[in-house]
């Protein structure tokens, strides 16, 4: 009699846990949402007006011999 | 022998001329599907030097953006090695120059990250580019 008494015991601890397993797992989801603000890109570069200046003619010419590129 | 010589100076002289002549109409313009996308505003210039996707991107826009980018991140490295600059550095000094260029209805990149139609007023660009470019 005892030993029938503590299977169903047993049956009801994992019915319980069948159900509340998922039941956790459904509680523990992250919402994950678009951000509505503009991505920011890092434009932290460091540079200089002096090698702004250096380097522009250089530019000027790598777009002007590859106008498939830009 | 001399005339032999003659004809092998002539047809190294033909050689090279062809092959700058190669060279010369080598830059190609843009791939129709690119010059498109331009037009029409899926695809616009950034601050970074770098092309990139305007609206909802598609797989077709995102190989299309990908090749431009990788062509010019192998033309940005070699210019940095010649110049002794970083990649980023090259890359976002030619990113002024190509904002500047960009035409009336074509997409540009604020440096806040704002994408904007061009118009017929200077694009907003980062303080570090030259007002006098192009």
């Amino acid at each position: 009699m005892i030993a029938i008494v503590n299977r169903n015991r047993w049956r009801e601890t994992l019915a319980a846990a069948v159900i509340a397993g998922p039941a956790l797992l459904l509680g523990g989801c992250i919402n994950i949402s678009a951000p509505d603000k503009p991505i920011v890109i890092d434009l932290n570069i460091s540079i200089t007006q002096e090698v702004v200046y250096r380097l522009d003619s250089k530019a000027q010419s790598v777009i002007q011999q590859n106008p498939g590129v830009f | 022998m001399k005339f032999v010589t003659k004809i092998a100076i002539a047809a190294l002289i033909a050689a090279g001329t062809a092959t700058a002549a190669g060279a010369m109409m080598l830059p190609q313009d843009r791939d129709p599907a690119y010059a498109a996308a331009r037009a029409a505003g899926q695809v616009g210039e950034q601050p970074d030097g770098y092309l990139g996707i305007v609206g909802e991107p598609t797989p077709q826009l995102r190989a299309l953006v990908s090749n431009i980018n990788i062509r010019r991140k192998t033309l940005y490295t070699q210019s940095a090695t010649d110049e002794g600059s970083t990649v980023e550095q090259f890359a976002f000094v030619t990113g002024c120059r190509l904002i500047l260029a960009t035409e009336p209805g074509e997409k540009y990149q604020t440096p806040d990250g704002r994408w904007m139609t061009r118009d017929s007023s200077p694009p907003v660009r980062d303080a570090r580019c030259l007002s006098n470019g192009q």
